[in-house]
This record gives C-alpha cells, sequence and structure tokens, in this order.
C-alpha cells in the first residue's frame, strides 16, 4: 500500500490533539501523558494520516479520542490483536497501543505476551496506576499487596506482577520506563520507543487522584526524587542521589545489586555498573529495584532490536511470489493430478 | 501384468457406494483418494467423505484407530456418500467391526485374511472369529490373504518387511480398481512422482497395486462374478476436477478477495478441529496476496481480522463452535464499528467440546443472534462442498458492500467432503471492487450510504479523514461518542435495517426441487443439501406433491420466502440439530413448520427424510 505524504509544515504537539473535550478526571495523571505524546508525535515528525492509536478499554483507553490521527478503541485487553492486524494490513503505518494495568495485564495479559514476545512494530504505552479506575476503585493485577478497594475491604492477598519483569519475560527487545509528572524524560522515552522498530513496550506510572492518588509519592515526590529514581543512560554508570554520590555495584560473589557511596569504603566510580541496555540479564535486575532500599530505575531499560514480526510475515510472502502483478486464480485451481475435460 | 485368462461378465449398476477401511496407519484415506481420481476420470459423478479418528495415535488394531474412506459415485446425480455401503474393504477386524453395520444386506466385504489373527481379533474385541462363527452370514464375503499377496508382489523391490506391508493398499486398491474398471495410469503417475527418489517404493507400490488388479482379472476371481459397470455421468462440457469443502471455501475466498480488488486478504486463524484445514489451505496461497496469522487465542484471531478490515484489507476468521463463542464480543465491536468482516464457522457437535470430528448443524442460533444486545449481521451457509466457493464469494461481496461481518456456516462434513468441480470461467465470476473513501469534503465516518446505508470504508493512510472510531455508540450524524437516548434507537435501527436491507440484495428464494406450492415443503440449510433432495425426489417418485427448499441466506432471510411457505400445507424442516431453523421460520413467518431433529454427529439417510414426509 502507498501511502501518501503531505509536505505541509512541520506539525506543533497542538495539531495531534482533537477537537473533543478530554473528560479525564481533573488531576488525572493521563493529561500530562497525552501532553507528552502530542510533543513526542511533533518532535518524531510523526504524519497524522499515517499514525493510528489503537487502545481497549479503561480510563486510557479513551485516549484515541483525544488524538487527532486515526484511531481505534477496541474493547477490553484486545488492542495488542487488533495492532497486529493492522500492520500486517499495513506495515507502512505508524501503531501506537494504549493501555492499562487492567486492560495490558489482565484481561489482555495473553495477547501482551504473544505481541511482544512476536516483536510487532508498535509502540505500547501502559498507563500503570494500580488501579481499577472506570469501574471505580477495585484492586488491579499491580496494586501491591493489602491494597484496600471496594472488592477486598480486608486488603488484597495477591501479590503484584511488575509490568516490566512481565515484560523481559514475554522476550520484549524494548522496555522502558517514566512517570506522568516527569514531562521532559517521558517525552524522551516515547521518541526512543517510537525509534525502535518491533514492540516497543513503555511502562508509565500514572497517578490516579480519586482511586489511588499517591501510589507512587515514595519515589515521585519532588522531595527526595533525586534519593529515589536511578535514570539509567546507555553507556553511563548507574549513579544517583542529589550529590550524584550513591551508585550502583554487583555485589561481589552475587548476582544481585547493591547500592554504594561513592568515597565511602574505597569505592570508586569504577566500581560501579555501567548501563548497557543491550544487557537483559542486567535488564532483569534493574526493574526488580524498589524503595526504600533502592531507588526505581526509570528509562531505557532495555532496547536490543531484531527484525520486526509483521517485516518477517511480508519478507516470507514476497520471497513467495506475492504482490507481482494481479494474483492468476486459474493456476490456483488447476491441478496435476487429475482434472478432466468433459466435451 | 497377468494375461487375461477369461473377462468376467461385468454387472451394471447405477451407482455404488465403497467404503475402505482399515487401520489409522493403513493408508486408508490415500486408497480412497486415489480410488476417487480414478473414479472422477472415469466420468462417474460422485461424493466422497473421509472418516477418522479423533486420536491421532491410536493403538494400531484398536476400534477407535479406525480410519474409513466411504465413496458414492455412478451414472445418476450422486449427492451424498450414501446411506448404505454396497462394498467394504475391511483391512483387519477392528475395521470390520466397526464398520460392518452400515454395509447392506447382500452388500460385499472384502478382508484381509492376514490381518485376522488372533491378537487382531482380540484387540477389536471379538470373541469369536466373525470369518468363522456365522456372524457374516448376511453379505457375500471375499477373503483375501491380501498380507501375504501383496508381500509376494513385492518380494523383487528388496524393501523390509514393514515397508513392504505398508503395500497392502495400493494392493486392495488394485483389485477394486479392476472390479469397477477402472484405469491404473493416473495412480501410477502419482506414485512415481510421490516417491521420487525412492525408486525402490515406486517398483513395491507399483507391483501391489497390479497384482490386486491383475487378481481380479485372473479366473479366481471371476468365480466370484463380482466385476460391476457404472456408467458415465450426464455432466456439462468443462474442465473437471474433484474439490473438498475446505479448498472450494479458500478459493472461494480468494475470488471474493480478487473480485474487491483489494490488494491482501489478512486470514486470522487459531487451530481448532475441524476449521484448521481451511487455514493450511490458505497458507499455501501467500503468492495469490493471502497472509496467513496464526493467533494466539480465537479472541486474537478475530481481532487481527478486524484490525486488518479497518486497515482496509480483507479481513478474514474461520473457528468451529467453542471458537465463535470466544468471538462473539469481538464480532459485536466489528458490527458497532461498522467494518467488514467474514467469519467462517465448521460446526461440530456440541455444547462444549463435544464431539470436535462429528458434523452437526448446531451453531445457527449462535451465529443469528449470539451476541450481546441488539446485534444483527450476515449470516449464510454452503449446500455442498462446491457449493462452498460461491457462498464464499458472496460473503465476501455482503461483508464489503455492507461492512458488516458476514457469518458463514459450513461443518465437519462439508470440510472433508468432495465431489467433481466444474472448474468455473474466471472472467464470469462477479466483481465488486471496493471503493475507499478518500474525499475528505463532507467526511464522517458513519456516514451513510441512502441505499446500503453502509458506512464508508475510509483508511488509516489517506490524508485529511483522520477519524476515530470503536465500541462506544456514536451519534448518527457525527460520529462522535453520543449517550444521547433517541440517537441510540435511531442507531440500533439503522443496524438492523442495514441488515434487512441485504434481503433486497439477494435472489429470491427458489425452490431446489418441486413446484412453488404444494402439500409439503422440506425446507432444509447447508449440508443436509444432498440427503433433502434424494429424499424428495423419492418421495415425488411415490407420488407425494413435495418440494425442496434450500436456503443459503439465514439473516436475512430472502424477501420471499415467508409468501413461499405458506403456499404449502405442512413445512418440515430437517436439520442436525435439536431444532434451529425451525424456530426462526415460525418466529418469523408464524408458519407451522414441523422438526425433522438429528443430532448423533452423523449424516442424514435419505429413507430417515423419506419417512418423515410421508
Amino acid at each position: 500500500m502507498t501511502v501518501t505524504t503531505i509536505t505541509d509544515a512541520e506539525l506543533q504537539p497542538k495539531d495531534f490533539a482533537s477537537d473533543q473535550e478530554v473528560r479525564w478526571c481533573p488531576g488525572c495523571g493521563d493529561y500530562a501523558i497525552l501532553k507528552a505524546v502530542h510533543k513526542a508525535m511533533a518532535e518524531v515528525g510523526a504524519r497524522r494520516e499515517r499514525t493510528v492509536v489503537v487502545s481497549g478499554i479503561g480510563c486510557a483507553a479513551r485516549f484515541p479520542y483525544y488524538m487527532s490521527t486515526y484511531g481505534f478503541h477496541t474493547i477490553h485487553g484486545r488492542a495488542p490483536a487488533i495492532a497486529t492486524g493492522i500492520k500486517l494490513a499495513n506495515p507502512e503505518l505508524d501503531v501506537w497501543v494504549m493501555t492499562g494495568d487492567g486492560d495490558g495485564l489482565s484481561i489482555g495479559g495473553n495477547h501482551m505476551l504473544h505481541v511482544l514476545r512476536r516483536n510487532v512494530d508498535l509502540q505500547i504505552v501502559l498507563f500503570n496506576n494500580e488501579i481499577y479506575g472506570l469501574t471505580k476503585g477495585q484492586y488491579s493485577p499491580t496494586s501491591r499487596r493489602g491494597t484496600k478497594s471496594p472488592s477486598t475491604p480486608r486488603g488484597s492477598i495477591d501479590y503484584p506482577v511488575s509490568a516490566c519483569a512481565f515484560a523481559l519475560g514475554a522476550g520484549a527487545r524494548f522496555v522502558a520506563r517514566s512517570v506522568d509528572t516527569l514531562q521532559a524524560h517521558l517525552v524522551g522515552v516515547l521518541e526512543r520507543a517510537h525509534a525502535h522498530r518491533g514492540a516497543s513496550f513503555v511502562e508509565v506510572f500514572q497517578n490516579c487522584v480519586v482511586f489511588n492518588d499517591g501510589a507512587f509519592d515514595n519515589f515521585t515526590a519532588k522531595d527526595g526524587a533525586a534519593e529515589t529514581q536511578l535514570h539509567v543512560e546507555h553507556g553511563k554508570p548507574l549513579i544517583f542521589g542529589a550529590r550524584k554520590d550513591r551508585g550502583l555495584r554487583l555485589t561481589p560473589g552475587k548476582l544481585e545489586l547493591e547500592v554504594v557511596t561513592l568515597s565511602e569504603g574505597g569505592v570508586t566510580p569504577t566500581d560501579l555498573l555501567v548501563h548497557d541496555e543491550t544487557n537483559r540479564a542486567l535488564a532483569h535486575l534493574l526493574v526488580a529495584l524498589e524503595p526504600p532500599a533502592f531507588p526505581v530505575a526509570l528509562g531505557v531499560i532495555y532496547c536490543n532490536p531484531a527484525p520486526s514480526f509483521e517485516a518477517q510475515v511480508h519478507d516470507q510472502a514476497a520471497a513467495a511470489g506475492a504482490g507481482r502483478g494481479v494474483p492468476d486464480l486459474a493456476e490456483v485451481l488447476m491441478t496435476k493430478e487429475g482434472t478432466w475435460t468433459v466435451r | 501384468m497377468a494375461t487375461t485368462a477369461t473377462t468376467p461378465a461385468r454387472e451394471s449398476r447405477d451407482s455404488v457406494v465403497i467404503r475402505f477401511a482399515g487401520d489409522s496407519g493403513d493408508g486408508m484415506q490415500v486408497t480412497g483418494g486415489r480410488f476417487t481420481i480414478e473414479t472422477a476420470l472415469a466420468g462417474n459423478d460422485l461424493t466422497t467423505f473421509p472418516d477418522y479418528p479423533a486420536e491421532i495415535r491410536a493403538p494400531a488394531g484398536t476400534t477407535y484407530g479406525v480410519s474409513a474412506f466411504q465413496i458414492h459415485f455412478g451414472a445418476v446425480d450422486v449427492m451424498t456418500p450414501g446411506d448404505q455401503v454396497d462394498v467394504l474393504v475391511a483391512m483387519n477386524p477392528a475395521a470390520l467391526k466397526v464398520d460392518l453395520r452400515d454395509l447392506r444386506v447382500g452388500g460385499t466385504v472384502v478382508v484381509d485374511l492376514g490381518a485376522f489373527t488372533e491378537r487382531n481379533l482380540a484387540k477389536a474385541g471379538f470373541t469369536t472369529n466373525p470369518l468363522d462363527d456365522g456372524s457374516l452370514a448376511p453379505y457375500q464375503v471375499l477373503k483375501l490373504d491380501v498380507t501375504k499377496l501383496t508381500l509376494d508382489a513385492v518380494k523383487p523391490s528388496g524393501l523390509q518387511s514393514r515397508e513392504s506391508h505398508r503395500c497392502r493398499n495400493m494392493w486392495a486398491l488394485g483389485l477394486m480398481l479392476w472390479m469397477y474398471g477402472r484405469d491404473r495410469e493416473a495412480t501410477v503417475g502419482w506414485l512415481k512422482q510421490k516417491f521420487a527418489g525412492r525408486p525402490e517404493l515406486v517398483q513395491a507400490n507399483v507391483a501391489a497395486l497390479n497384482a490386486g488388479h491383475a487378481y481380479g482379472e485372473t479366473a479366481e476371481m471371476s468365480a466370484y462374478g463380482v466385476g460391476y459397470t457404472v456408467r458415465r455421468a450426464p455432466v456439462a462440457p468443462g474442465v473437471y476436477r474433484t474439490v473438498s469443502g475446505t479448498e472450494a471455501l479458500a478459493w472461494g475466498l480468494l475470488a471474493g478477495l480478487r473480485a474487491t480488488g483489494l490488494e491482501r486478504m489478512i486470514f486470522a486463524g487459531y487451530p481448532i478441529t475441524p476449521a484448521s484445514v481451511l487455514l493450511h489451505t490458505l497458507a499455501g496461497l501467500t503468492r495469490y496476496g493471502v497472509i496467513t496469522f496464526q493467533a494466539e487465542d480465537e479472541i486474537a484471531a478475530i481481532g487481527a481480522a478486524i484490525g486488518a478490515a479497518y486497515a482496509g484489507a480483507l479481513g478474514v476468521t474461520s473457528t468451529s463452535g467453542p471458537g465463535l463463542a470466544l468471538k462473539t464480543e469481538m464480532l459485536g465491536l466489528a458490527i458497532a464499528t461498522e467494518l467488514p468482516l467474514v467469519v467462517v464457522d465448521s460446526q461440530r457437535a456440541g455444547p462444549s467440546t463435544g464431539m470436535p470430528t462429528k458434523a452437526e448443524q448446531s451453531d445457527l442460533l449462535q451465529a443469528v443472534h449470539g451476541r450481546n444486545a441488539d446485534a444483527p449481521l450476515a449470516v449464510l451457509a454452503a449446500a455442498t462442498a462446491t457449493d462452498c466457493f460461491d457462498v464464499a464469494i458472496e460473503a465476501v461481496r455482503l461483508a464489503t458492500t455492507y461492512m458488516t461481518p458476514v457469518i458463514l456456516l459450513s461443518d465437519a462434513f462439508l470440510a472433508h467432503a468432495a465431489e467433481p468441480w466444474r472448474i468455473p470461467d474466471l472472467d464470469r465470476l462477479p466483481r465488486f471492487p471496493v471503493r475507499f473513501r478518500t474525499e475528505p469534503a463532507g467526511f464522517h465516518p458513519f456516514l451513510r450510504d441512502a441505499e446500503t446505508l453502509a458506512r464508508p470504508w475510509a483508511r488509516p493512510g489517506t490524508p485529511g479523514l483522520e477519524h476515530r472510531i470503536g465500541g462506544l455508540e456514536k451519534d448518527y450524524d457525527s460520529g462522535h461518542i453520543s449517550y444521547d437516548p433517541e440517537n441510540h434507537a435511531r442507531m440500533t435501527r439503522a443496524r438492523a435495517e442495514k441488515i434487512a436491507r441485504i434481503a433486497h440484495d439477494i435472489p429470491p428464494q427458489s425452490v431446489a426441487l418441486g413446484a412453488d406450492h404444494g402439500a409439503i415443503a422440506v425446507v432444509g440449510w447447508g449440508s443436509t443439501y444432498g440427503a433433502v433432495h434424494q429424499a424428495v425426489r423419492r418421495a415425488r417418485q411415490d407420488g407425494v406433491d413435495a418440494s425442496h427448499i434450500h436456503l443459503r441466506y439465514l439473516s436475512p432471510f430472502p424477501r420471499n420466502l415467508g409468501e413461499l411457505l405458506k403456499r404449502f400445507d405442512r413445512v418440515l424442516v430437517p436439520e442436525l440439530n435439536n431444532g434451529q431453523l425451525v424456530q426462526l421460520l415460525r418466529a418469523t413467518y408464524l408458519v407451522p413448520a414441523e422438526s425433522l431433529s438429528k443430532v448423533q454427529g452423523k449424516p442424514f439417510k435419505v429413507s430417515e427424510i423419506v419417512e418423515a414426509i410421508r
């Protein structure tokens, strides 16, 4: 399929907003994510006519209505399946999947697993607020144990799933994390996700002001963020702290990370681990870090590209002769082993 | 080749039913398939049906490991695989045990004596040897040591005993080809191709085939007097081949793709018996614009097909009953977003897992009504293996013309049944080119065509048509989300009216046999076509004023159907379910239709329907 490219002026973030009134709760973290997506699309020079935003069900799933691109608000948990069909039909399209912790990891967990392992070329943005918002506050698969909600009045019992650990386990080739309130950081992560060919998985910690307000305060509050957030960058030491004096290294003799302070106990910068975003084992260690003992790792945690699913499907088809003129049906219907002619 | 000592007198027959039965490993499907080709080449009309075990590798020699292939061929219109078997080839005791019940009294049974060992008899559950205890008295029994005769014939090829043993089916095939005066050339050619690079296998199999044939031709066989002639069937001129329902369906979808002018079909499926064969068949058609996708589950399969349709391709998915249940919510989405989609349902016996390899017609109500809320779509059913081709094209036409999902009902029988097919003149196939919306002026995604009520198909990639669709209700006039009560009523009625209008775009219901009024209309749908047709023909020969009406369109019904049914004193509805079409007809037209229900996982016998007509 040929896609027409309009050579009009560079689009501004506001050009990616639709004329629809945004109807999230006042103060919802989704507003900031919407803004970041608009900005990222403008930055990467996205074309509205070839951009498709696909969502499932949930607060985050309203996203397509607020975009001036093509959009498909589908059914609960199934956006990855529909997005896969879109990419198979037209690999030229630039497809984003907007999902949430319930949509993407509960009802749609199976599709998330498979879209990641297949490596379909999509940007998958998972808004994690650790709660079901649209259905009024039930605990979600990412809720921490003991979460009191209308369906768990005595506290939830089940252990939460870690979105990024799940994605890595599924075989994702791009895993990144950001926070709704870290606007510039989020835009940067989204741009990286867009640049990656294949399934790009981005978890965004998103505050639900109504049902789970402050769920991430322990590492997102401005005071102390420097001590609770680790911003990873490929090729740079894993370092954090207001004075950039704390870092991560492998505990000698063990496959585990530990926090060390530079100049204490003879620790020097060369003792610190350097982030290698192509190292899956390191990625697994980083996504598991939790406060208070550790900072939360943010940024591009893993990026190790491989050919995308739909590209390989079309390569196979082309190798089989697809796309070379009008299909000759007669050739299909004739068979060597037994046609006969009645005169 | 053996010399022809005597040429036995051949008895003439209008039609014959043969069943090849043996162990799963005995190659019965191949034997049946080759007999079919040789029979088709000899100019007979025919219908075949394979019946193989659900177990992938059942223990050898057991009754549940029996695999059979039935062929009905003749000089007259052959429409069913046959109620009763005339000749049963039983390669082992288990096959005799399972398949003897369908042999007509006086019919012929050919057994391989060499396989009737004590061990095999015990495995099949025989306490006495049926060849000796008189239980085969009602039949003509040909006891031949096929095993030994085969081993003798293939000895010069120097094969191992296991491989020699596997040539038994070719020996049996050779004998049956002789019995009905068939050629062997096509099969010899096929063996050479199949075993290219293994000349010893070609030699052995051809030797076994010839030996079986020669055995028939010698005096040894003529003593039985079992040579038959079946005249050629009178058929229209043209180039013919045999085709299974699955092949016809796959090619029909491809012809539908060609008719739309769309660049590609995205066919997404999840493995399920008996629908998987369609996925396999289409997977071989990549170079013709078909992309097949094996999804992670039934929901993802239909989801990918919907996504493909949204992006401007022909979206198709295929499943069987339990899978259709899983696809239900997605069907609702396709209805709400008004996207074209073809869903093939190869029905099988249920509920739940039921009997996966057995045919039933029990998904009709699920197809027509089985969704939350008011969610109408079009439902079509294929009647025969060759009809699958035309119905698939029609499903694509309705889906793309009306921007709606279409469910095409097939079943486990049609998926495997085969019959001769006159290859159509491709230039005369229908064309219905898709016109994508490209004009931005005045566009909104739910702007309806005045005649069809279809919304425009505006694919991503088109500048100026950027829009958002979804499962939420939308405003009739703008396509934006709307919770307005009057608007919802208007949209619900518009969706229903769009499907109802299809009735004006399909042929009025015709009568397949008999007058358009009379004492009794026998109304069928789907794969019961042959049985119903023969039954009505027989009833008419007996002087009953009966007509056969067969429905292809089940939602909406053809516009004249109610009026047509009311011109008959009785309406009889034979179905392989517990009475589903009969409910729809009664509810729609207030006619006192009677149900003839069969739910045994087996097709109707003609005699069962004749009985009900009387």
